[in-house]
């Protein structure tokens, strides 16, 4: 029976949050198509530890790849790799996340098994004859339906477009090896730095609190921290103008040229709405816009919105989140 | 860049009445990149666009900010399967004579990202993608890319196909020389191999409309009456 493919997608030895979402959008699939749910999960020795955690979310199986040299990221022995498991069988798809990683390998693959592939999509629908997703384009304005046939049909699954639930099974645990000589890669990675330490990853983060050019200045972005801070689990963006004036690094932009992001919870502090930074952020599930300017473009994709002085209304938000913080 | 733009009829494509094509950001940060290694190093840039005759406007700025000459690959629409278009590039490519091919991370419109990593794999040539740093030294290369929340850097030997984010460089204006220079300089049009796109646009159509928002009210005399709402009809907090 066909089964769907899910990357599970890690990095210095941990599953990343959206391997759980690729295992999970794998497991809908399946679940339409019928079939089971195949997990391939790459790593150094040790990797294998987080295999069980895979069938919490749906995967039948989980293939496990170790060598020391898959330590860091090697989009040649992946690639090589997934497009052999792919080649043999028969998969009606296999998903990644349309992470940095996702993004790279998965046209790799595509192009190995001469098959196509829709990118960053927000969701799709597996159909007897075709596989149908939806991709935001033109800087967000339009959703295009994209249809893909032959098999497996590849997607990219834009992070955070599903929520990760669990789905639980006792996953079967097999071994394989890589399908090509790590040491023959050409490209290899050199050094992985991590940056702002333990920072909350956008991608990862299930609340943004993001800033514009209505902060003023770089030092007013605290009052931003604090909000987040204070909310706990959220991390902090910001708009090109603010990232382009070196207020924020580059890394934190949120837009079309930036970060797409899809939180629950999105809070635009003194952010106008320019369609570039729309694109990044409308598919957020509920969006809080705070602005003086009762006109700004932000108000038409918000679900609520206070019109007035961030620099009053800010720290109210995060004096009142804290209190309530305190009470539960 | 501002895009305004219709659906047409068949909603499935966009009005071509009134469209302006522009290279794209990702796209002008990868020519700007390439002429400054030839600046460097010698050698030249050829740019190189898929598309109807339309695209030429585009490849004569490529050629009026410097690049040496243009080849068009000629095809009356551009598909939207990355793979089809790779395709078409490795077809033209695949005789070598360069060391670098450069493309934008991800093209503005189509927003897809696949077609360097794609090609790359065709051509069967090293490739890292979505790079914010480049270092050539004797025929290696080194690149930084950025994930979400940390960066790697990636070693590479040349020829390589490399695909450009922002932050590395940023595109130059053309000089009335160069504008002049552009009209003189080759510009050749071949037919694209784009074979058979399996990757097909069903329908677009504009983003699900965000149900009405609404404000909540002014000033911070606001804010628990937003609370109350993201805790109790939202429930996000």
């Amino acid at each position: 029976m066909a089964a769907i493919l899910a990357f599970a997608e890690s990095r210095n030895g941990e599953l990343r949050k959206v391997a759980f979402e690729t295992v999970v959008a794998a497991r809908r699939a399946a679940d339409a198509a019928g079939g089971e749910v195949h997990a391939m999960l790459f790593g150094a020795p040790g990797i294998a530890s987080q295999a069980e955690a895979l069938g919490r979310y749906g995967a039948d199986l989980v293939t496990v790849v170790e060598h020391a040299a898959l330590e860091r990221y090697s989009p040649e022995v992946l690639a090589a790799t997934l497009a052999q498991r792919l080649q043999g069988t028969d998969y009606r798809g296999a998903i990644f996340a349309a992470s940095a990683q996702g993004r790279d390998l998965a046209p790799r693959v595509a192009a190995k098994l001469g098959v196509s592939l829709a990118s960053d999509v927000t969701g799709f629908e597996f159909q007897t004859d075709a596989v149908t997703a939806q991709h935001p384009a033109y800087t967000g304005k339009l959703i295009v339906t994209l249809r893909l046939v032959g098999n497996p049909a590849l997607l990219t699954l834009r992070p955070g477009a599903i929520t990760p639930a669990e789905h639980p099974r006792t996953a079967r645990i097999e071994t394989a090896a890589p399908a090509m000589n790590p040491a023959d890669a050409r490209v290899t990675v050199t050094d992985l730095s991590a940056r702002g330490s333990a920072k909350l990853d956008l991608g990862e983060a299930t609340i943004i609190v993001s800033g514009g050019r209505g902060l003023r200045a770089a030092e007013n972005f605290t009052l931003v921290e604090d909000l987040a801070a204070a909310i706990g689990n959220a991390a902090v963006g910001a708009t090109r103008a603010v990232t382009d004036d070196g207020w924020r690094p580059a890394t934190d932009q949120i837009g079309q040229t930036g970060r797409l992001v899809s939180p629950d919870l999105y809070i635009a502090v003194g952010i106008s709405g320019a369609v570039q930074h729309l694109a990044g952020m409308r598919t957020a599930k509920t969006i809080v816009a705070i602005n003086k300017d009762k006109d700004a473009p932000i108000f038409k994709v918000a679900d609520y919105g206070i019109v007035g002085d961030l620099f009053e209304i800010v720290p109210r938000l995060t004096e009142e989140i804290r209190k309530a913080r305190k009470e539960h | 860049m501002e895009m305004r733009f219709s659906l047409s009829g068949d909603g499935k494509s966009l009005d071509q009445g009134g469209l302006k094509y522009e290279i794209g950001d990702f796209d002008g940060y990868a020519l700007e990149v390439g002429l400054q290694l030839v600046e460097k190093y010698g050698g030249e840039v050829v740019v190189i666009s898929i598309g109807p005759d339309g695209v030429q406007e585009t490849l004569r700025k490529g050629l009026a900010m410097g690049a040496a000459r243009a080849v068009q690959l000629k095809a009356d629409v551009v598909p939207f399967d990355g793979l089809a278009i790779a395709r078409a590039l490795s077809a033209e490519l695949k005789d070598g004579g360069y060391d670098l091919v450069l493309f934008g991370r991800v093209a503005t419109d189509t927003a897809n990202g696949t077609v360097g990593p794609m090609t790359a794999e065709l051509l069967d040539l090293p490739c890292v993608t979505s790079i914010s740093e480049l270092e050539i030294l004797d025929g290696q290369g080194r690149a930084r890319r950025e994930l979400e929340g940390s960066a790697e850097t990636m070693q590479f030997p040349l020829p390589a196909v490399l695909t450009i984010d922002e932050g590395i460089a940023r595109p130059r204006l053309a000089s009335l020389k160069g504008i002049m220079a552009a009209k003189k300089k080759p510009l050749e049009v071949k037919p694209a191999q784009l074979g058979e796109a399996r990757l097909t646009v069903e329908s677009m159509a504009l983003p699900p409309e965000r149900p009405p928002g609404r404000i909540v009210g002014e000033g911070a005399d606001a804010v628990p009456e937003l609370l109350r709402l993201l805790q109790t009809e939202a429930k996000v907090l």
